[in-house]
C-alpha cells in the first residue's frame, strides 16, 4: 500500500528543487523519449494510463488532450493550473517548492501532446516561496536548453481569488480580465486563452506525465483501479497525529490514510467525520470511511475525490460551526457574476451564522437545503456545485447538531 | 436554416439564430434578463432556461443555438420551477422600493414576478445594502441595491460606444455597478444604459420622479435631431398635466429599426425635445410693424403673405426653405414657388459649428430632411440669395425656420440683409433672432404636433407621427403653404399631410410608389 513514491520521490533532498538533483535522480530522460514519439501515441499513452485530473474534476487527462482540434492552425496554450485555492489543499506547493524540474518536463511533454508552443503557469498570489522555486527552475530549464526551443513558458502570479482557480475563471485572469468563469460551450480545448485552443490542467497531474512515458501506461494504471491509475498526493489536515502530504496510491482506502498515513485520530481520539476532497466535497460520517479514495470510488460514496484534501474532524467538532466557516468561504469567494451562486451563498452563510449564533429558528435547515437543492446545477461554474455539497451533507448527515442548536 | 419544434411547434430559422429569439419567432416568451440581442451573450442571469430534449436539466436559452431537428419545451414543470427559483434569487436582496421607484410599471422584475415568480418570500434576514441615488454622469443616476448585476450597461459601453466607463466591482452579493477611477458616464449616448437596465437601478436624472409611466401615450416617430433619423417612441403625459411642469413630452425612447440605429439613439437627440414645451414657442401668427407687434387672425396672415406673393415680382421674392421641414411640408412649398414662378430658393444654411459625427449614429448635418429637401429641388445658392436680399433685388424673403443671426454667416452680412428687405414672412415654431426681425411671423406646429414624412441621409423615408396637439393656433407647414395656395387661387388643398404625400409621390420619381402605408413603421428607401 506504501506504494513507491513517484511525485514525492525527491522531498528528501534539500536540493531537490534543483536541475542537478532532479537530472541526478533521473529526471529529463523522458522529454526524449517523447520527442521520439508522434503526438497522437503520446496522447494515446496517456489515455491508456487512466491518469485523471487531480485539480478537483478528477476528468481523464488523455481524453481532454484529444479535445484540441487536429489541423489547427493557430497557436495552441497549455495552462498549468497551480492556483491551489481549495481548503485543506496544500500539495502542488509542495511540487513546486521540491520538484518544479518535473513540472517543466511534465509540461514539455504535454505540449508536444497536444502541439503548443507556449505554456502558463498560472501560480496562487500567496505562494511566494513556491513561486520562486519554480521561476528559478524555469530558468535553469532555459539555460539547459530544454526550455526555448519551440516551447516557451510564461509564469503569472494570481492575486487572491479561490475562483481564479476554475479553469474558465483562471483562463480570463490570465487574460488580464476580472477572474469570472466563461460561458460553456465554447470549451477551452476549443476556445480558451486569448481565444486559442486550451488545455488546462493541475500541477500533480503533469507531474505524472514523464513517469507515465519512461515507465509505461500499463504500469501506471496497474498502481490504482480499473479506472483510475497511478497515485496521488493526499493533504491531510485536522484532527490527526501527523498532518502533511501524503502520497500513495489513488485505491487505498480512507481508512488507511487517516489511520496507517496520518497516524491516527487526535482531539479526544474519535472521529466523527471527514471531509475527503477539500472543502467542496460532501461529508463523510465515521462509518463512511472505508471507502477508496478513487474518482469513482468516492463518487460512488455520494462525496468526490476533488483536490484530496481531507479534513479530519474529531468528535469535539462543531459541525455546525465547520458548516458557517465553509459558508462564509463560499459566500466571500463567490465571483457574483451568476445570480443563484451571488444571491444565495450569502443569503445561506446569514442562515448557518444565526443558527451557531443560537437564533436559528424551525425551518432554516430546510431554507438552507431547499434553497442549496434549488440554486445547484443552475449555475455557470462548478463552484456553487461545491458550495452545495458541504450545505446539503453536512446537515443531512448532522442534523441533530443543528436542531440542538435551535431555540425551541 | 435549421429547423426545429418549440413547445410542439414547428419552426425555421436563420443559422446562429439562439432558442431565445427562435422562441420569439414563434411568439413565445421565454423570460431573462441579461441576454439582450445588441450585445454580446452574458449568461449571467440563469433565467432563461429551457429543457431540450435529450438534455438532462434546463440550459440557458441564450447560449444555446437552434438546431436541426431540436425539440424545445419552454413550459415544462421543471422549467416553471426553476424560473421560480432564479426569479426568488434575483429578489432576496432587492429593496422592493417599487413606490418610489421611476421603473415600477415597466419594471422586469415587476412583470416576470408577476408572470413567473408568485413565490412566498422567505428571506428574513438584513438584505446586502449599497448605494443609492448616485449620479454616473449628466443623464444617468444609479441604484446599486436595484441592480441585478446583469450587465448589460457594462456590455453596452464596452460593445456599443466601445468607452468603458462601467465596470462591476467586487465580489459575491456585494459585487456593485460602479464607474472606473476617474470615468464618468458622459458618452454621447449614456442614456441607452437606462433603456437596456430591465430595472429600476439606473434612471434617467431628467425623467427622474416626472411622471408615473402608466400615465404616459406612447407615439411612434422620427427624432429630428440629425439626418440619421433614429426611430424613436414618444412619451406624452396628457392625464397628469400638473406633473412634470406641464411638460407634455415626458420622454423619448429609441424604437428599434434595424436599418437605422438599431436599439439605440444618442443623448442629443434624446433630449432635444425640450424645445416643444418652451417658452420660445410660438402660439399665435402676429405682424410687426415699426416694432410694435400686432396679433393678426390666420386668415389676415394667409392673405398678407399670399398678397405680398402676388405684389412681388417672382423675381424679387427668395424663399430659405428649411431641412427641418417634412417633405409634406417641401412639396407643399415647391407648389407655391411653381405657382408664381418663384426660383430664387435654397435650403442650406451653414452652421456656426461643424457637427459632430461618429460611427455609430450621429451625424454632422443636425437636420432630419436635407435628403428630402434635395430630392424635392429646393437646393439653391443660399449665399447667393442672401446677397440679392442685401443689394435689394429680393424685396420679399421668406424665411422657414432658420436663425441666420445663429449661423455661420457673420452677422453683419445678415443684418443687412434682413434690414434691406421689405418684407420678410417668418414660419416656424420657436422663436428666434431671426423671427424678432420678421414683419409677419407664423407660429408651425412641432414635429411631435404633426403628421409627416422626413428623407434621412440614406434615402429612408420615414413617417413621424402627431402624439400631441399643435400649441396655440400653431399649423403644420404643410396646412400653413396649403392655405397660401389656395389664396393664390390654387383649388382646394389636401387635407391631411397623407394626402400631400400621395401628390408628393405621384409628381416626384424618387418618391415613385411610396405610400404612408408602404413606409410603415420601419420606413422605405427612396428610389436611388
Ligand atoms: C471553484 C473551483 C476552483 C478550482 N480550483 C482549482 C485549483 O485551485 N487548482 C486546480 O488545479 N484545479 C482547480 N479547479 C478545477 C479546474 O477547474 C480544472 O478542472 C482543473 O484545473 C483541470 O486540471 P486537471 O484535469 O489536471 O485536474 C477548480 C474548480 C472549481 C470549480
Ligand atoms: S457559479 Fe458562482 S463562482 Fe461560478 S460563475 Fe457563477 S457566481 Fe461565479
Ligand atoms: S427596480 Fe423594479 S422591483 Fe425594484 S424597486 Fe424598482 S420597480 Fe420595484
Ligand atoms: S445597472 Fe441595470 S443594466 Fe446595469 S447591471 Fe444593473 S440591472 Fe443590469
Amino acid at each position: 500500500m506504501t506504494a513507491e513514491k513517484l511525485l514525492m520521490r525527491n522531498f528528501d533532498r534539500a536540493d531537490s528543487h534543483t536541475l542537478e538533483a532532479y537530472r541526478a535522480t533521473g529526471g529529463y530522460t523522458a522529454w526524449p523519449k517523447a520527442q521520439a514519439l508522434d503526438p497522437a501515441a503520446i496522447v494515446e499513452e496517456i489515455k491508456q494510463s487512466n491518469l485523471r485530473g487531480l485539480g478537483g474534476a478528477g476528468f481523464p487527462t488523455g481524453t481532454k488532450w484529444s479535445f484540441i482540434p487536429k489541423n489547427h492552425a493557430g497557436p495552441v496554450y497549455l495552462v498549468i493550473n497551480a492556483d491551489e485555492g481549495e481548503p485543506g489543499t496544500f500539495k502542488d506547493r509542495y511540487l513546486l517548492e521540491r520538484d518544479p524540474h518535473a513540472l517543466i518536463e511534465g509540461m514539455l511533454v504535454a505540449a508536444r501532446a497536444i502541439r503548443s508552443a507556449r505554456g502558463f503557469v498560472y501560480i496562487r498570489g500567496e505562494y511566494v516561496e513556491p513561486w520562486r522555486r519554480f521561476a528559478a527552475a524555469v530558468r535553469e530549464a532555459y539555460d539547459a536548453g530544454y526550455l526555448g526551443r519551440g516551447f516557451d513558458v510564461v509564469v503569472h502570479r494570481g492575486a487572491g481569488a479561490y475562483i481564479c482557480g476554475e479553469e474558465t475563471g483562471l483562463i480570463a485572469s490570465l487574460e488580464g480580465k476580472k477572474g469570472w468563469p466563461k460561458l460553456k460551450p465554447p470549451f477551452p480545448a476549443i476556445k480558451g486563452a486569448f481565444g486559442a485552443p486550451t488545455i488546462v490542467n493541475n500541477v500533480e497531474t503533469i507531474c505524472h506525465v514523464p513517469h507515465i512515458i519512461n515507465r509505461g501506461a500499463a504500469w501506471f494504471a496497474a498502481l490504482g483501479t480499473k479506472t483510475q491509475g497511478g497515485t496521488r498526493m493526499y493533504s491531510v489536515s485536522g484532527r490527526v497525529k501527523r498532518p502533511g502530504v501524503y502520497e500513495a496510491s489513488v485505491a487505498i482506502t480512507l481508512r488507511q490514510l487517516i489511520y496507517d498515513l496520518a497516524g491516527g485520530v487526535t482531539g479526544n481520539g474519535r472521529l466523527k467525520a471527514v471531509v475527503p476532497g477539500g472543502s467542496s466535497a460532501a461529508i463523510l460520517r465515521a462509518d463512511e470511511i472505508d471507502v477508496t479514495l478513487d474518482v469513482d470510488g468516492l463518487r460512488n460514496a455520494g462525496t468526490m475525490a476533488g483536490s484530496a484534501g481531507v479534513i479530519v474532524m474529531d468528535e469535539t467538532v462543531s459541525i455546525p460551526e465547520a458548516l458557517m466557516v465553509v459558508a462564509r468561504f463560499y459566500a466571500h469567494e463567490s465571483c457574483g457574476q451568476c445570480t443563484p451562486c451571488r444571491e444565495s451563498t450569502g443569503w445561506i452563510y446569514k442562515m448557518c451564522h444565526r443558527i451557531v449564533e443560537g437564533r436559528g429558528t424551525k425551518d432554516d435547515l430546510d431554507k438552507i437545503l431547499d434553497v442549496a437543492r434549488r440554486g445547484a446545477g443552475t449555475t455557470i461554474c462548478a463552484f456553487y456545485d461545491g458550495a452545495v455539497g458541504p450545505y446539503i451533507s453536512y446537515i443531512e448527515k448532522f442534523r441533530s447538531e443543528f436542531e440542538a442548536l435551535i431555540p425551541t | 436554416m435549421p429547423k426545429l419544434t418549440i413547445n410542439g411547434r414547428e419552426v425555421e430559422v436563420p443559422a446562429g439564430t439562439n432558442l431565445i429569439e427562435a422562441a420569439r419567432a414563434l411568439g413565445v416568451e421565454v423570460p431573462h434578463y441579461c441576454y439582450h440581442p445588441g450585445l454580446s451573450i452574458a449568461g449571467q442571469c440563469r433565467l432563461c432556461m429551457v429543457d431540450i430534449e435529450k438534455t438532462p436539466r434546463p440550459t440557458i436559452a441564450c447560449n444555446t443555438l437552434a438546431a436541426d431537428g431540436m425539440v424545445v419545451l419552454t413550459e415544462t414543470e421543471r422549467v416553471k420551477e426553476t424560473r421560480r427559483s432564479i426569479m426568488e434569487f434575483h429578489l432576496i436582496n432587492h429593496p422592493l422600493d417599487c413606490p418610489v421607484c421611476d421603473q415600477a410599471g415597466e419594471c422586469w422584475l415587476q412583470i416576470y414576478y408577476m408572470r413567473h415568480g408568485l413565490y412566498d418570500p422567505r428571506m428574513t434576514d438584513e438584505k446586502v445594502h449599497k448605494p443609492k441615488a448616485v449620479p454616473l454622469g449628466p443623464h444617468v443616476i444609479l441604484d446599486a441595491e436595484r441592480c441585478i448585476l446583469c450587465s448589460r450597461c457594462v456590455r453596452f459601453c464596452d460593445e456599443v460606444t466601445g468607452t468603458g466607463e462601467l465596470g462591476i466591482f467586487h465580489r459575491g452579493d456585494q459585487s456593485e455597478i460602479g464607474l472606473f477611477p476617474g470615468q464618468e458616464l458622459a458618452n454621447k449616448y449614456s442614456a441607452n444604459v437606462v433603456d437596456i437596465c430591465p430595472v429600476g437601478a439606473l434612471t434617467e436624472r431628467d425623467f427622474r420622479f416626472a411622471v408615473r409611466v402608466w400615465y404616459l401615450d406612447v407615439t411612434k416617430s422620427v427624432c429630428p435631431g440629425c439626418a440619421r433619423g433614429c426611430n424613436v417612441e414618444v412619451h406624452v403625459n396628457r392625464r397628469r398635466p400638473h406633473h412634470n411642469e406641464g411638460r407634455r413630452v415626458a420622454r423619448l425612447k429609441p424604437r428599434f429599426n434595424a436599418d437605422v440605429n438599431k436599439w439605440w439613439i444618442c443623448d442629443a437627440g434624446r433630449y432635444g425635445f425640450k424645445a416643444v414645451d418652451d417658452k420660445t414657442r410660438l402660439r399665435e401668427p402676429f405682424r410687426r410693424e415699426a416694432g410694435t407687434v400686432t396679433d393678426a387672425s390666420w386668415d389676415e396672415a394667409i392673405a398678407a403673405v399670399a398678397g405680398a406673393l402676388e405684389r412681388y415680382a417672382p423675381d424679387e421674392v427668395g424663399v430659405l426653405a428649411s431641412p427641418r421641414m417634412a417633405n409634406e411640408d417641401l412639396f407643399a412649398l415647391r407648389r407655391v414657388l411653381e405657382r408664381r414662378g418663384i426660383r430664387r430658393v435654397a435650403f442650406r444654411v451653414p452652421p456656426a459649428v461643424d457637427g459632430d459625427q461618429d460611427e455609430i449614429l450621429i451625424r454632422a448635418d443636425k437636420n432630419p430632411n436635407a435628403r428630402g429637401a434635395e430630392l424635392l429641388g429646393l437646393d439653391g445658392d443660399a449665399a447667393a440669395l442672401l446677397a440679392a436680399a442685401r443689394a435689394r433685388q429680393v424685396k420679399c424673403l421668406w424665411i422657414f425656420d432658420h436663425d441666420l443671426l445663429a449661423s455661420a454667416w457673420p452677422e453683419a452680412l445678415v443684418l443687412g440683409a434682413l434690414g434691406a428687405v421689405e418684407t420678410l414672412v417668418w414660419v416656424g415654431a420657436n422663436a428666434n433672432a431671426t423671427s424678432e426681425r420678421a414683419h409677419w411671423v407664423l407660429p408651425a406646429a412641432a414635429w411631435v404636433e404633426r403628421e409627416g414624412t422626413y428623407t434621412n441621409f440614406e434615402g429612408r423615408v420615414q413617417r413621424l407621427r402627431q402624439a400631441v396637439e399643435p400649441l396655440g393656433q400653431a399649423l403644420p407647414e404643410w396646412e400653413i403653404l396649403g392655405r397660401v395656395l389656395e389664396a393664390l387661387g390654387a383649388g382646394a388643398r389636401p387635407p391631411r399631410a397623407e394626402r400631400w404625400f400621395r401628390e408628393l409621390a405621384a409628381a416626384t420619381p424618387a418618391f415613385a410608389g411610396l405610400s404612408y402605408q408602404a413606409i410603415g413603421d420601419g420606413g422605405q428607401m427612396v428610389r436611388a
